[in-house]
């Protein structure tokens, strides 16, 4: 059996969960496999949603610890785990996987490949899925020799499926007795993402580089990003200096993403920003240094001054938009 | 002050610069002529912080471990000319995220730090994986992806990034944190620092057995973009038409 954590967040079960829960259906099918679900407090329409994502079985959970931190998290799948035999575990490589498949890993001595890009490829007893590695220069195939393999999914690696496909759903009681943690959450600020996507799951980002010279320009990368419904991002220079705020800062050190369109403005292509972003299916560069290294890794280029390209290319979506109506 | 002991886990990679080229029928990464450095995250925010809260006397020593072979010495020594007072250096290669962990779980446990702090991913394996993993060992508390972090007596106060957020916790000691950008500023090794750094004590200990659960059988370059196509700034009809047509991106 084929466990998946799933998360709702902000009323919705995550883009990303509906994602693995796609990507373990796959597993399940290529091995004869079924695929159950864990989630906490979701609703009915939640539960039909992650149904037809693929699962067959739902565990539903009703437990504030859960949403706390990752001892709880832990702890509950490795109890479904247990209780419900699974062979392979799949996570999203989001910040909850990334704090949560480790320390299950480390507690059932499981092998955890984190961040894979691909389908697992099974023969036998061979288990072997693909990553990125050298922050996206390169791939890896990682063979999992445990019995239990974790897996975790880059967010955005396919497209999300849903099925006419029912679950069954079951009340899953977690057994928290002798287990706590000593976090205590203070206090949680939300950033304002304006109504956007946020940018980890975001299909279209906008994004502007220090060529926009200061903050106050950001209105036109605004207008485009809203004529196409994207979520806006930018270089690390731009967040460093306060022009925009520092959850949009996107490569190395930033937010990796990988959309189906990425616009870049303004922005040079140094090695350290092409590494959170060279993931991207489609990126347009537009620059107005014909030299500049971006265009080496685009697909659409547009050499010019982006004061007056970008507004014209609002206008340009636009049109498109009515037209298609 | 109760005594505060801080161990930063520092990895050796390859630059960020680095051209990344394979040996052996693309089973190994061809390190001939490559710099190492350490690892951005572990560098810049986890030793940086540590070396604050020293100076601030809220920690008393700041002790470097790796996990990996004779030749990441030299990376280990700019740590102590940054400030780190002494190291440890498992003496193995590195395998994979969880045999590191527990290499570093089973030192930590018996020489009892507070405070463990790692970097938020390494720039060659983008695992994300270890810091989790050691506190997964040591059954401890993880607070992942901190942008500042405050200790007071036995507690820490960390500010970190979460979903679409962020948040403000308080976490008594033992402790692992993951350090992203924010917590401190990369900092340039003095001339005092680097003459130091030579006769701090760089201890090598001896694994224990731990047998790596993943292995990879083979990398691959990522195909890069082959042309790029440039589009007149008079023509942006165009591109929209092709990135709904060609690349069936809108
Ligand atoms: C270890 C490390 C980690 C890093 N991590 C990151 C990271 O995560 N993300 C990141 O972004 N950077 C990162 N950097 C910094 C990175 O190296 C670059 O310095 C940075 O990406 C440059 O930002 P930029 O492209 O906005 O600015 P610049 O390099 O200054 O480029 C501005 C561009 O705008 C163009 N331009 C100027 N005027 C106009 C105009 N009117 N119209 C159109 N184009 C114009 C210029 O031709 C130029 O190409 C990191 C660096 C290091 C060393
Ligand atoms: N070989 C190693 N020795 C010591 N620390 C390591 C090693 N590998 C990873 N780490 C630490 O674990 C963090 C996360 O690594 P990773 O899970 O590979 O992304 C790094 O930023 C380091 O702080």
């Amino acid at each position: 059996m084929i466990l998946v954590y799933v998360e709702i967040n902000k009323g919705r079960v995550k883009k990303a969960s509906l994602e693995c829960v796609n990507y373990a259906s796959k597993i399940a099918e290529l091995t004869g496999s079924s695929v159950t679900a864990m989630v906490n407090h979701a609703d009915a329409s939640q539960l039909e949603e992650i149904g037809k994502a693929g699962a067959n079985k739902i565990l539903s959970i009703k437990n504030d610890r859960l949403n706390s931190d990752g001892i709880y998290i832990s702890a509950a799948i490795e109890q479904a785990v247990k209780s419900e035999n699974a062979k392979v575990v799949i996570f999203a490589f989001d910040i909850t996987g990334k704090a949560v498949a480790p320390r299950l890993s480390a507690r059932l001595r499981a092998g955890l490949v984190a961040g894979a890009v691909d389908y697992p490829v099974i023969n036998g007893t061979s288990f072997e899925v693909r990553k990125n590695v050298f922050s996206g220069k390169a791939t890896a195939l990682y063979s999992i020799t445990s019995d239990i393999k974790i897996i975790s999914l880059l967010p955005n690696s396919f497209p999300v499926i849903l099925k006419n496909n029912h679950a069954s759903v079951s009340d899953f009681e977690i057994d928290f007795s002798g287990i706590s943690s000593p976090i205590v959450v203070k206090e949680t600020k939300t950033n304002d993402s304006g109504g956007m996507a946020p940018l980890p799951e975001a299909e279209l980002v906008v994004s502007a580089g220090r060529g926009l010279k200061g903050p106050e320009n950001w209105g036109m990368v605004e207008d485009l990003a809203k004529s196409l419904g994207a979520t806006t991002a930018c270089s690390r220079p731009v967040a460093d200096m306060h022009w925009r705020p520092h959850h949009e800062h996107v490569g190395q050190t930033g937010v990796a993403i990988r959309p189906n369109l990425y616009i870049a403005i303004g922005i040079s292509g140094a090695i350290q920003h092409l590494a959170g972003v060279n993931g991207s299916k489609t990126i347009v560069v537009i620059n107005n240094d014909k030299e500049a290294p971006f265009f080496k890794s685009a697909d659409y280029g547009v050499i010019g001054d982006a004061f007056s390209i970008v507004p014209k290319l609002t206008a340009a979506i636009k049109k498109f938009k009515i037209n298609q109506n | 002050m109760p005594p505060m002991k801080i161990l930063v886990a520092i990895s050796n990679v390859p630059d960020t610069t680095t051209k990344i080229q394979f040996t052996d029928a693309d089973t190994k990464f061809n390190a001939s002529g490559v710099t190492f450095v350490i690892n951005p995250y572990d560098e810049w925010y986890a030793l940086v912080r540590a070396l604050e809260l020293k100076e601030a006397n809220l920690a008393e020593k700041i002790t470097l471990i790796h996990v990996g072979a004779p030749d990441s010495e030299a990376t280990i020594r700019k740590g102590f000319a940054l400030g780190a007072d002494d190291a440890v250096r498992i003496n193995m290669e590195a395998q994979d995220a969880l045999t590191v962990a527990e290499q570093i779980a089973n030192y930590a446990q018996s020489n009892s730090y507070e405070l463990i702090l790692v970097g938020k991913e390494t720039i060659n394996y983008n695992g994300s994986s270890v810091g989790a993993m050691i506190a997964g060992v040591l059954n401890q508390p993880f607070v992942s992806l901190a942008t500042k972090l405050n200790i007071a007596g036995n507690t820490a106060t960390i500010e970190h990034d979460i979903d679409g957020g962020t948040q403000i916790v308080e976490c008594s000691l033992p402790l692992v944190v993951s350090c992203a950008k924010g917590m401190a500023e990369q900092r340039i090794p003095n001339m005092r620092g680097i003459m130091a750094a030579r006769t701090k004590p760089l201890t090598v200990i001896q694994p224990i057995e731990s047998n790596p659960l993943t292995s990879i059988k083979s990398f691959a370059l990522s195909t890069g973009r082959t042309s790029c196509k440039m589009i007149g700034e008079d023509n942006l009809d165009e591109l929209v038409h092709l990135l709904h047509t060609e690349a069936k991106v809108i």
